[in-house]
């Protein structure tokens, strides 16, 4: 039986000779272009920064984000956020935040205080026609409490819409939910 | 008052010749080759316009002639019609020979069958070319459903895969012209990329019989056929023209066939489809339009003791998907099947956007034939097909118009067989059969590879035996033994690879290591046997008994074997196994089938055990950074299927006709103890009939189409954890849609025009209620209904 798969192939490839190409072609490993793997959230404030961050790096591969808070929010204050999408299957690794703020129409980043945080966001930065995009936010908190808040990005949401996310519909491109304390 | 003249004519001549009119003139029509009878012929006294045909035996018979010399015209539908002179003083027996041609390219009447039989213990299902003529502008998955017991799998309404007694995509083997197409078939978003106007007749074979085909084809075989080619100097030709409503657009196609009487022939086929977005009864199904191009040519040279043919068909169809399928994962899948319609509605336009398939599929044979005195039939024939297939996904960047899939599939296909009369009453085919197919993934797309690279090499080798035991018994037999081997280079997440534990089970098989990916080279290889063993039964002139066992074995497809990431147009993590073995069904087939002219009925029934069946289900959620997604994972199982098909047609009188059919199946998994998934529903279809007692003939039908609820189907839905409203929420995905029932109408005339050519006239509504309704088999289910009325006009010229 063995040598059948050697019988055949010399059988057909003489008679397809014409019809086939070279048996050496190793092809290449695919660049991942669509994929997000990291969110970034930076929150800046003169009471400390923190960073939330989560990561994936095989993709819809059976690991799951490794999430990570680098620590706690004070209560009562003002942090000026920026979040980042990075594809690090990449090398040097593909800043999609750049892509999301070039196409600011179709695009809506979510902030959603969930689980009893205290906190609440506001948009830092707008599309063309005015509609929020949220790339750059604004987290104020307000009483120490324990939650999560979540980030999604929607491509191709309906806009404008009135910010939750059942009426803004589109895709999910990325949703993340970090759990986050705000002490006094 | 011409026909008075002529009865009064009549009575006159006889009057004048009383005396000697009793003469008998008897006659046999055999072909001048071989001797052989021929029945059905037409014998035409010209003189009288009276006119007999030739019975089984190949004799006929006119009374009462008078002395004189006699025309008699003798036509016979694969001869060139010929004219005899024939002096009659006495009662006489003359024996009448015709040049008999075959009356179909490569097939040689057997038995007296105009049709060559593809298996002889099973129901052949034939869908004629004036039901192919009146659903031209449809796709060949919409047509083959006019069979009890096929359904079909869809995705929206332009991309209709077939499904036989509840088996779809690899189970099922279709034969285009000879050849086993080759396009990617494994998908369950991929149709066939077959015109059906290239076929003249369609038969359908309800399992793995036909082992001349396949031995996999665990479903059954599709085998669509030209439209056959006389041997007689003609043009014949004819085009069909379709505008509808529903998508606002139509089709059209036309065919040309030039024969000569020395064997020659040419044909030239063309089809042309265009249709902007479908609509439901409530909405706009947008982004769901349709543009279709095909042509085939067919040359050749068609002798009694050889011929050689060859063949080109070119099909190229873009597809638009619902828009509103297109999902980001389980949290948009909640919101999606939640509302009552779909979440993208805009207004109709023609334009075809993302997510769509653009689909090119060439397929060239040269095939031909030599009859060996006292061997039998020789034919060899070699085919060649490339399926290009690109899916467009919705991207981030609404400029990027790069495919997310870029596959091409090349076949090469080499076969020879032996059609063989080894005595009176065993006929035997025997063959073998080389293939090898070449996948090319091209890696621009930016997105990870569906189906990797692979060579695949086949090698099959049958034998069947038909023997006629009496005039009411017919058994057969048959074997096929086919050999796969593949060799795949792919790239697997080195998550995954360890995850599942190949690096454990498989180290070998790693060529290349690039961190997060591994270059794999698995070399998948499967012996398969299949078999059948069957018989025919004749009770009567009218009553057939049908009964065939036969064992079918399925190499696994590339896609069972290496899914391996997120599938877009499912929204689903699919996932395949590498250490798949060949799935095995045992079917047996019971039908009992009365033809008679007013009432005729067949009874189908059948039981399948199906050891290994690989089924795709969901098994887990998967976190990724995209929100969750839904794991659909490949997996092995004992399954059965039971079912039964019917159909009967009354025939009140000439005018008048009803047909009803019914089909039933159901899939069990006797492993995990439940339902099979996606199995179609049990419906029943009837449909009257009537000619308009008026003059001018007018033909109108009324059907009418009741799906049944699934009742049986496997729970696999799943909860998920929403961030916005802090709660865990189900995502119904199992829940079969309610029962349905659609009406449609048609009414259809037809005028001469000039001497030769016929003018059809049809008018046809679909969905007459418009009713609004959700298929189970559909996919797109859960986002949007199925189609709403439809308006059809049909103008088809035969000249």
């Amino acid at each position: 039986m063995k040598n059948l798969k050697y019988i055949i192939p010399t059988v057909l490839l003489t008679i397809f000779m014409s019809s086939c190409n070279g048996d050496d072609d190793t092809p290449e490993p695919v660049n991942e272009e669509e994929v997000i793997t990291t969110v970034l959230v930076n929150l800046i404030s003169d009471q400390g920064n923190v960073t939330l961050s989560s990561i994936d790096l095989d993709g819809d591969g059976p690991n799951a984000p490794v999430l990570d808070v680098s620590g706690n929010l004070k209560s009562g204050t003002a942090y000026a956020g920026t979040v980042q999408f990075l594809n690090q299957t990449e090398t040097p690794a593909d800043d999609i935040t750049l892509e999301v703020v070039e196409e600011a129409e179709e695009h809506q980043v979510f902030y959603t205080a969930g689980g009893g945080l205290d906190a609440m966001t506001t948009y830092g930065n707008f599309d063309s026609d005015g509609n929020p995009l949220g790339t750059i936010f604004t987290l104020d908190t307000s009483t120490a409490s324990t939650g999560t808040l979540n980030v999604t990005l929607r491509h191709e949401p309906t806009k404008p819409n009135d910010g939750t996310l059942a009426n803004a519909g589109g895709e999910t491109d990325v949703s993340v939910t970090f759990n986050l304390t705000i002490e006094d | 008052m011409k026909l008075i003249i002529c009865v009064v004519m009549a009575f006159a001549i006889t009057a004048s010749f009383a005396q000697s009119c009793e003469l008998v003139l008897q006659g046999t029509i055999v072909d001048t080759h071989d001797d052989t009878l021929l029945t059905g012929a037409t014998i035409v006294l010209v003189e009288t316009d009276a006119a007999v045909l030739s019975d089984f035996e190949g004799n006929f018979e006119f009374k009462n002639l008078c002395t004189g010399t006699y025309n008699l015209q003798v036509s016979h539908p694969a001869c060139t019609t010929k004219v005899f002179m024939i002096t009659i003083e006495t009662n006489v027996s003359k024996i009448l020979k015709l040049e008999h041609h075959l009356e179909e390219l490569n097939e040689i009447l057997i038995k007296g069958s105009s049709y060559y039989t593809k298996a002889e213990s099973v129901l052949e299902n034939r869908i004629t070319q004036e039901t192919l003529d009146n659903n031209s502008n449809a796709s060949i998955g919409d047509v083959l459903k006019t069979i009890s017991g096929v359904t079909s799998l869809n995705t929206g309404n332009t991309v209709v895969k077939p499904v036989i007694n509840g088996l779809h995509s690899s189970r099922i083997t279709l034969i285009n012209n000879g050849v086993r197409q080759q396009d990617q078939e494994w998908g369950a978003e991929h149709a066939p990329n077959i015109d059906l106007n290239t076929a003249g007749n369609i038969t359908v074979l309800k399992g793995a019989s036909a082992l001349q085909y396949s031995g996999d084809a665990l479903g059954g075989v599709v085998v669509a056929e030209p439209r056959p080619i006389t041997l007689r100097d003609t043009v014949f030709g004819k085009t069909i023209i379709t505008g509808q409503s529903n998508g606002r657009g139509g089709a059209a196609t036309s065919s040309l066939t030039k024969s000569y009487e020395n064997g020659w022939f040419a044909r030239f086929q063309g089809t042309a489809k265009r249709y902007g977005d479908f609509e439901a009864p409530n909405y706009v199904l947008s982004n769901t339009g349709l543009s279709e191009k095909d042509f085939s040519i067919h040359v050749g040279l068609n002798k009694i003791k050889y011929g050689i043919d060859v063949y080109y068909s070119f099909f190229q169809n873009e597809i638009g998907i619902l828009r509103a399928s297109h999902l980001g994962g389980a949290q948009d899948q909640i919101a999606a099947i939640n509302s009552d319609g779909p979440l993208i509605i805009r207004d109709f336009t023609y334009d075809i956007e993302s997510p769509r398939q653009d689909v090119t599929h060439h397929l060239g044979k040269l095939s031909g034939f030599y009859n060996v005195e006292e061997i039998g039939t020789l034919k060899f024939k070699y085919d060649v097909q490339q399926n290009k297939r690109f899916e467009f996904d919705v991207r981030r960047d609404s400029e990027d118009d790069t495919p997310s899939v870029n596959l091409e599939l090349t076949t090469h296909n080499l076969s020879l067989s032996l059609e063989s009369d080894v005595s009176e009453n065993v006929s035997l085919k025997t063959g073998v059969a080389g293939n090898y197919q070449e996948n090319v993934a091209d890696p621009s797309t930016g997105v990870r590879r569906l189906i990797p690279d692979y060579k695949q090499y086949k090698f099959a080798v049958y034998g069947i035996a038909d023997v006629v035991l009496s005039e009411k018994w017919i058994a057969e037999f048959g074997a096929r033994f086919d050999y796969t081997y593949m060799d795949a280079l792919k790239f697997y997440r080195t998550s995954f690879w360890e995850e599942r534990g190949y690096d454990e089970q498989f180290p070998e098989l790693v060529i290349e290591d690039f961190g997060s990916q591994l270059l794999t080279n698995p070399k998948p290889e499967f012996s398969n046997v299949s078999a059948t063993a069957g018989f025919s039964y004749r009770f009567s002139e009218d009553y057939v008994l049908f009964a065939n066992y036969s064992l079918a074995t399925r190499a696994p497809n590339p896609s069972e074997l290496f899914s391996e990431g997120l599938h877009h147009s499912a929204s689903r993590i699919e996932l395949g196994e590498l250490s798949f073995d060949s799935e095995i069904a045992q079917k047996t087939t019971l039908t009992f089938q009365k033809k008679s002219k007013r009432f005729s009925f067949a009874i189908n029934a059948y039981g399948s055990l199906l050891r290994d069946f690989i089924v795709i289900e969901p098994t887990e959620i998967r976190q990724t950074i995209r929100g969750n997604f839904q794991v659909w994972e490949y997996r092995q199982t004992n399954a059965r299927l039971l079912g039964v098909d019917t159909d009967a047609r009354y025939r009140y009188s000439d005018a008048l006709s009803f047909t009803t059919t019914f089909s039933l199946v159901k899939g069990y998994d006797r492993s995990r103890e439940r339902a099979l998934i996606n199995m179609p529903a049990a419906n029943l279809s009837n449909s009257l009939d009537y000619r308009l007692p008026i003059e001018k003939e007018i033909n109108v039908g009324l059907e009418s189409n009741f799906v049944f609820r699934q009742n049986e189907f496997p729970n696999n839905d799943f909860e998920i954890y929403l961030p916005e409203t802090d709660t865990f929420e189900t995502v119904a995905i199992s829940k079969p849609p309610p029962a349905y029932h659609v009406l449609n109408f048609n009414a259809g005339t037809k005028f001469k025009v000039g001497d030769s050519s016929t003018l059809n006239l049809t008018l046809k509504m679909t969905n007459v209620l418009n009713t609004s309704y959700r298929e189970y088999l559909n996919r797109l289910r859960y986002y949007a209904d199925d189609l709403g009325r439809n308006i059809l006009v049909q103008v088809k010229i035969n000249y």
